[in-house]
């Protein structure tokens, strides 16, 4: 196998950090080749480099066989390199169409690229209509639409930014049948991801970074699961919580609760009712854009609604506001981080103030206890092992995974009744994901109610007590997590609640 | 050459350093701007920037201009952190002038010591209410304040020539559309003997006081700093953001008041038409050349005072025209704002390099 693209002796430094440091690695024409890392291993600097993002400091690279230093991503994508962003750049209120020209250097007349459009995703098993709007797809279409996009460019090496965290089981292998389809086509795939089985499943090697550096290289189907992770984090992997649920009294009742609406691309709520016990860990599974932000502040009290849709310990608190109920034990920690569950320009301190005045005492008559509020900020960052310079770091300066640790620690030290949390380890590494979800489940074990909403199946089957999915802004029964099939979970997120009945016996007693 | 990188963390002594890099570069453009008049640059710029601060007479003038400044760019900071630009003040410090004058004219010539508190709060009462009403545009119809509050200074003015024209016109003041003067007990106390420094001047400096302690120390500032930076993360953390938008409205209004009726009841005397002088507009620029921090408001609102009175200076004694002093207001902003890039980038020599 010829190279394609030959990595030697990168290094990058950002103030304090040493980000990649003397990376050498190749990827072979028709590859597909894994780029396995923790959270701030440095992975996404390397393919900012690769895309033209960032610029090495010393160091060089070859495409192709020559000299490869691009300017910025038009250069990149001029020699051949496309890539596809975790986070996309969709503009909601354009057709497909419109936002593909968009992307182009060279958009050619709108007729034809509907063409092109139709003819590349047929090709590759990606259905697209490009009169569609944005704002009315899936995530999972709008990933297709990036990939289009990219496809349209006719790359030599196509860069995937962890594609298979906002996908459906099925959507996952729709993707993986196009990218193997590619590779047969002689395109090379660099892959970022965190699901070791898949990589296992999908690529041909893996190059593993920690703390900058290229840690190990192999052929992940010859390695398990668990044999990647250590080699990712470099020491044992914390073994998967216990489940130990010994049903308590109800907590929190969600009765009706209907909700139009916010915006034009949002979900109303239809008719959601459940029942959370003392102890009990309830994951609600779901494709994103199904409701899950609309419930999760309908939850947290950010969206009020009748005082008795929501009722926590027997209090109506449906219409009390989101520090209202954080007095009375029900806590919330959001899928947004960054700008949502914190504040990026503000410090960790200022952040653990956020939410934290309440049950944690930060405040006197509105004055903040500055002693106080740092002591709570040490505790989270000691506690949640968070890798920060200290309590005055700007939260947007964490790693991803880091501030997601402070975030769910900010919650769980406040020793919440009912704790709901949208997406806990949403691009989040391997070892962050095993600690958070041990504090979840030790959250639970002291007598917790534990609310997940997550797209991650496994994550939900490894740590649920009982189950539910929400589909187009309904919640379907809730159920026992135990003897739960992939498939039964994959009909009830396309919407058939019938089949969450066959267990729903089990935990209505 | 060079190229711009968007800085990790911003140290804090450029913060501290840009806003003198911005009167730097006001002094050299602003040279140019009269050299270009005629004038010569140096002896202007002395003249502006130098000599009032060597004269007694004038370092007491700079305070009782600084006053007004401050106590509304303090106002106004507030908002501006939290994401609400009220450009309106100059309307509301002439609403609470009207308002706080009208009730001095009211109780004419009764004396009392009631009723320079009643003016001061009748005074905010009315550029509060006057910020209100963007205010509740904004909240209830979505209504652009910058643009409400704009057009109410203008309607504002109108109305105090109006007022001062018909029924607050000083009777025995020949026609004149002016009040009669405001006698003692509607007059503020002179707090330095000999000069005209008045207790307008110590509310002012109180006013930092209080202001710096609720931003950093209040849950009050720590709410009005997350609606501006997060307004998602301000939801979470229970702000009521519309409850906070009329607060800060009505706060920066009722401040603005409050100056507005301290410029009545201290250096004037009286309500009349011309006493819109402008400080409404020009406490924006003493707001961001502070940095919307209070202390650095009360350092910005005596450079700007300073620019007042050496400009005046500069008027009568080199012939520079009035204009030319607004103008070089305006420069202090148009290069705070430049040097703002410093703050966020940091210049690096471009490295050159083939693809």
């Amino acid at each position: 196998m010829s190279t394609l693209l030959a990595i030697d002796g990168v290094s990058k430094s950002y103030p304090g950090v040493k980000a990649n440091d003397d990376i050498h690695f190749s990827v072979g024409a028709g590859e597909i080749h894994a780029l396995l890392g923790e959270n701030g291993a440095g992975k996404s600097t390397l393919v900012k480099m690769i895309y033209g993002l960032v610029r090495p400091d010393t160091g060089g690279m070859r495409f192709n066989g020559v000299e490869y230093a691009p300017h910025g991503p038009v250069a990149a994508r001029a020699a051949g390199v496309a890539m596809v962003f975790q986070h996309f750049s969709l503009f909601e209120a354009l057709t497909v169409a419109e936002n593909i020209a968009l992307g182009m250097e060279n958009a050619p007349p709108r007729r034809e690229l509907a063409q092109r459009i139709r003819e590349v995703s047929t090709e590759y098993g990606l259905p697209l209509d490009p009169d569609r709007l944005i704002g009315d797809l899936s995530v999972g279409v709008r990933q297709r639409v990036e990939i289009v996009r990219c496809l349209l460019q006719n790359p030599k090496l196509l860069i995937m930014d962890e594609p298979t965290s906002v996908l459906t089981p099925q959507e996952v292998d729709q993707l993986f049948f196009t990218l193997r389809k590619l590779k047969a086509d002689g395109v090379s795939i660099l892959y970022i991801s965190h699901k070791l089985e898949e990589i296992r499943s999908l690529c041909d090697h893996a190059t593993i970074l920690r703390m900058g550096k290229v840690v190990a290289t192999c052929t992940p189907a010859k390695e398990t699961a668990r044999s990647l992770a250590e080699m990712m984090i470099g020491q044992e992997l914390a073994h998967p919580p216990v489940k130990d649920f010994q049903p308590g009294p109800v907590l929190l009742k969600v009765e009706g609760l209907s909700m139009a609406a916010p915006g034009q691309f949002d979900v109303a709520l239809r008719e959601i009712s459940l029942s959370l016990r003392s102890g009990e860990v309830l994951g609600i599974a779901g494709v994103a854009g199904n409701g899950q932000d609309e419930l999760m502040l309908a939850l947290s009290g950010e969206r009020l609604s009748a005082p008795g849709q929501v009722v926590l310990d027997g209090k109506p608190v449906g219409a009390a506001g989101p520090n209202a109920r954080r007095r009375l034990g029900l806590l919330a920690a959001p899928e947004e981080r960054l700008g949502h569950a914190a504040a990026p320009d503000m410090s960790l301190a200022d952040n653990g103030y956020l939410s934290g005045r309440i049950r944690k005492r930060l405040s006197v008559r509105g004055f903040v206890k500055q002693g106080a509020v740092d002591a709570f900020a040490r505790k989270i960052i000691a506690d949640f092992d968070v890798r920060t310079p200290g309590i005055e770091a700007r939260a947007g300066a964490l790693s991803g995974g880091n501030l997601q640790k402070y975030v769910v620690g900010r919650e769980v030290l406040q020793e919440p009744k009912v704790l709901v949390i949208n997406q806990p380890t949403w691009g989040v590494d391997a070892h962050a994901a095993a600690q958070i979800r041990g504090a979840l489940r030790g959250l639970a074990t002291r007598g917790a109610g534990v609310i997940v909403i997550s797209q991650d199946l496994d994550e939900l089957v490894e740590i649920a007590d009982s189950f539910a999915v929400l589909a187009n802004g309904r919640l379907s029964p809730v159920r026992s997590a135990t003897g739960l099939q992939i498939e039964t979970i994959g009909r009830m997120m396309g919407g058939d609640f019938s089949a969450a009945e066959e267990g729903a016996a089990h935990v209505s007693a | 050459m060079f190229r711009l990188e968007p800085r990790a963390v911003t140290p804090v002594w450029i913060t501290a350093v840009t806003p003198l890099l911005a009167v730097l570069a006001t002094m050299i453009a602003g040279g140019i701007l009269f050299a270009l008049l005629g004038k010569d640059p140096f002896e202007t710029i002395r003249v502006i920037f130098v000599a009032p601060l060597g004269d007694p007479y004038s370092r007491t003038e700079m305070l009782i201009k600084a006053a007004p400044l401050v106590l509304i760019a303090l106002g106004l900071s507030f908002g501006f952190r939290a994401g609400i630009w009220n450009i309106g003040a100059e309307g509301q410090y002439v609403m609470g002038a009207l308002a706080g004058g009208a009730v001095g004219l009211a109780f004419w010539n009764v004396e009392g010591a009631w009723l320079l508190p009643l003016m001061a709060l009748a005074g905010m009462a009315g550029g509060c209410l006057w910020a209100l009403i963007p205010a509740f545009l904004k909240v209830r119809f979505n209504a652009n304040e910058i643009l409400v509050s704009l057009m109410l200074v203008y309607v504002a003015t109108l109305f105090l020539s109006a007022m001062v024209s018909g029924p607050l016109r000083d009777p025995a003041g020949f026609n004149f559309p002016q009040s009669r003067l405001l006698h003692e007990s509607a007059r503020l106390p002179i707090v330095l003997e000999g000069t005209r420094v008045h207790v307008g001047v110590l509310v002012a400096l109180i006013a930092v006081v209080v202001a710096q302690i609720v931003l950093t120390r209040h849950l009050f500032g720590f709410n009005v700093r997350l609606l501006g930076q997060a307004p998602r993360a301000a939801a979470f953390a229970g702000v009521n953001a519309k409850r906070l938008t009329v607060v800060l409205l009505g706060l920066s209004g009722a401040l603005a008041g409050l100056a507005g009726i301290f410029e009545v009841t201290g250096p004037i005397g009286q309500l009349q038409p011309s006493l819109p002088v402008g400080y409404g507009f020009t406490a924006i620029i003493v707001a961001f050349l502070g940095r919307l921090n209070p202390v650095g408001i009360l350092l910005a609102g005596m450079v700007m005072a300073l620019t007042y009175i050496g400009g005046e200076t500069a008027q009568f004694s080199l012939g520079i025209p009035a204009a030319a002093i607004s103008v070089f207001q305006g420069l202090l902003l148009f290069f705070l704002l430049a040097v703002d890039l410093l703050t966020r980038y940091r210049v690096v020599p471009a490295k050159r390099s083939g693809v």
